[in-house]
């Protein structure tokens, strides 16, 4: 009895001992949930030697960061970076962010205009849930030794250039369709009808495109491994991963295509549980300001939303840019707006049946 | 009283863990499945989802396909399986039989996603076998391998060949050679030998094994998604994207429950039609 007494104690002992070591490790660490390459190594160290905070980075994508903070009610994370279009939308449905005191964020390192569009896009009830920090643009990649009349999403599905392109089966794969196409998706987000008719539309075409495809890419790496090695000469992909191929052969490169490139913004969101978020505002004040911006633009590929940090970048990168994007191309992007609550249901069945179709 | 107790002690991990992690994330799972999603934040009870996955043709089909690819890779996974764990139990002699037995186990100590893509580098347009083709003239061009249903095929096979393998190799070993020799001296041929005799006597490692194998594939996700490329829906997939990317939760946990139903089904028909039960195999 002694003995059975003591193995109850002793397992009841270390039960407790574990819920508390989980509970411990927050004192002060930032639990950041990002993208690969916003929170670069170096950038972390200058953070905990000027602040004392450690950082705990997670890479993850849009969907991923959703689904995790759902899974919790807004918890396990202190600070989120989700796009700016993917904010509004899961916080009226899952209630999974905390509004942003803008009075402890230094909005004079932030781009105005940038701040300004982000605020409003992530506004729920009057509350602002996000500010900007990463931009880019999602477009074609192109090797132009190979396949350089493709200029619009449409073109990869030229018969010339079967079996040797790709693109992802996701969302902006529909929309970027849906523009070359000669369409409007974005005017019909707040029109469930409109809009499922414009999906149906680029179904058909994505059906139809199927036999060029030579696999739907899933990750950036997937993506590159297909275009260095030459089986894929085209595809619809980020400005980044261009950019960075580019660097090896300059016969690929980014190109924006001639319906628009789709804009995005990354921002930093609060998680309605987080536990460090005086940590999470000095981390933005911190990674926003020019020096160290350019840093997270140099390991990311992409620009920041931080007021001067152009002056800092590498002039390669800007070079590229500008290359791909003359100003016609510039003012051609289209961002996204908020995606309204629901949208997503109708374009994961068209994709399904993309995905399924022969 | 006292030995009642160490009982239950000694019984409360396996309580635990069947009541924490299975049981109660399965009845929690149940409940999601049967609401819909109405408005914002809004549910309703019933069973639309699993009448959605009825009347949506494509759901339907991936849930086959997934079916029967999966009972194609068993019986493959067997036919390949089983003269290697012969070969390994009553060919092979002394310390060959352990060595033999290793090299099964080896491609298992990396992990299931770097074995894929192994398999990548040697099936790929410029990879390893398209390469040697081009080289021995017997290729024009580049050969594309990878991103169809034999490439997935491969994989699944080759992913679950050892849990078919070592439940064979154990059965195989309790076999008296005597029984074998005896077969023979009464005028049997190989093929009659292997029908009567060494056949009845595997039938409990062939299920055992068949059913791990065949719900190790149905259940995979890395291997369908990575080699099958652009028609590989898979169902796993399927259950994936409807709770990541789609955020509908309810669908997915109904999904999820079928594939439960479905399996199970499976399995039970299995052992049905081939007159065997789970407590012969298991026994």
């Amino acid at each position: 009895m002694l003995t059975n007494g003591t193995i109850l104690r002793g397992t009841v002992a270390t039960l407790l001992g574990l819920g508390a070591l989980s509970t411990s490790a927050s004192a002060e660490t930032l639990r950041l949930l990002t993208w690969g390459g916003y929170a670069p190594e170096e950038v972390i160290e200058m953070f905990t030697e000027e602040t004392g905070i450690e950082v705990e980075v997670t890479k993850s994508n849009n969907e991923e960061m959703i689904a995790k903070l759902r899974a919790t009610g807004g918890g396990g994370f202190d600070l989120a970076q989700p796009s700016q279009d993917r904010i509004a939308g899961p916080q009226a449905e899952f209630d999974i962010y905390k509004p942003i005191d803008l009075s402890k964020i230094e909005t004079g390192l932030f781009i105005e205009s940038m701040l300004e569009a982000t605020k409003a896009n992530t506004t729920v009830d009057g509350e602002v849930y996000g500010v900007p920090h990463v931009w880019g643009t999602s477009g074609l990649v192109v090797n132009t030794a190979e396949a350089g009349s493709v200029a619009d999403y449409t073109d990869l599905c030229n018969e010339e250039f079967a079996g040797k392109v790709s693109y992802r089966l996701k969302r902006p794969t529909l929309i970027g369709f849906a523009y070359a196409m000669g369409l409007d998706p974005f005017a019909a987000y707040g029109d469930e009808a409109a809009y499922s008719d414009i999906v149906a539309q680029v179904e058909e075409k994505l059906i139809e495109c199927k036999a060029n495809v030579k696999a739907y890419w899933d990750g950036g790496d997937q993506l590159m491994g297909l275009l260095r090695s030459g089986e894929v000469v085209a595809s619809m992909a980020w400005d980044t991963g261009g950019w960075k191929l580019n660097a090896e052969n300059p016969d690929i490169t980014f190109v924006a295509p001639a319906s628009g490139a789709l804009g995005w913004i990354d921002t930093f969101a609060l998680p309605k549980k987080t536990k460090a978020e005086d940590a999470a505002y000095k981390w933005i004040n911190f990674v926003m300001k020019p020096e160290i911006a350019a840093m997270i633009t140099a390991s990311a590929g992409n620009f920041t939303a931080s007021n001067g940090a152009d002056e800092f970048a590498d002039d390669e990168l800007k070079a590229r840019f500008q290359a791909s994007f003359p100003q016609e191309a510039i003012d051609n992007i289209k961002w996204y707006p908020t995606v309204p609550a629901g949208l997503e249901a109708i374009e994961g069945a068209a994709l399904d049946r993309v995905k399924a179709a022969n | 009283m006292s030995a009642r107790l160490s009982l239950w002690l000694l019984m409360l991990p396996v309580l635990l863990w069947l009541g924490l992690l299975i049981i109660l994330p399965h009845i929690d799972m149940f409940f999601v499945s049967l609401r819909t999603r109405v408005g914002v934040g809004e549910y309703e009870y019933g069973l639309a989802n699993y009448a959605a996955f009825f009347t949506e043709p494509l759901y339907l089909r991936t849930f086959a396909r997934t079916a029967i690819m999966s009972v194609l890779a068993t019986a493959l996974t067997l036919v390949i399986a089983f003269p290697v764990a012969y070969f390994i139990a009553k060919v092979a002699r002394g310390r060959w039989q352990g060595v033999l037995f290793l090299f099964c186990l080896v491609p298992f100590w990396v992990s299931e996603l770097v074995r894929t893509f192994g398999w990548m580098i040697l099936l790929r347009e410029t990879g390893v076998f398209s390469s040697v083709l081009q080289w021995a003239g017997l290729a024009d061009g580049p050969v594309e391998m990878l991103y169809n249903d034999a490439a997935m095929m491969v994989g699944l096979v080759y992913t679950s060949m050892l849990f078919m393998v070592v439940p064979l190799v154990t059965t195989l070993q309790s076999l008296d050679d005597s029984l074998v020799e005896a077969g023979y001296d009464l005028g049997g041929n190989g093929f009659t030998v292997f029908r009567e005799i060494i056949l009845p006597h595997a039938v409990p490692g062939i299920v055992s094994g068949s059913i791990v194998v065949f719900m190790l594939s149905l259940g995979n996700y890395l291997t369908p998604t990575m080699l099958g490329g652009k028609d590989s829906l898979w169902f796993t997939e399927m259950i994936y994207s409807q709770f990541i990317v789609r955020f509908n939760w309810e669908l997915g946990a109904a999904f999820g429950f079928l594939l439960l139903a479905l399996s199970s089904f499976i399995v039970w028909a299995a052992l049905k039609l081939s007159g065997q039960t789970l407590e012969k195999t298991l026994g």
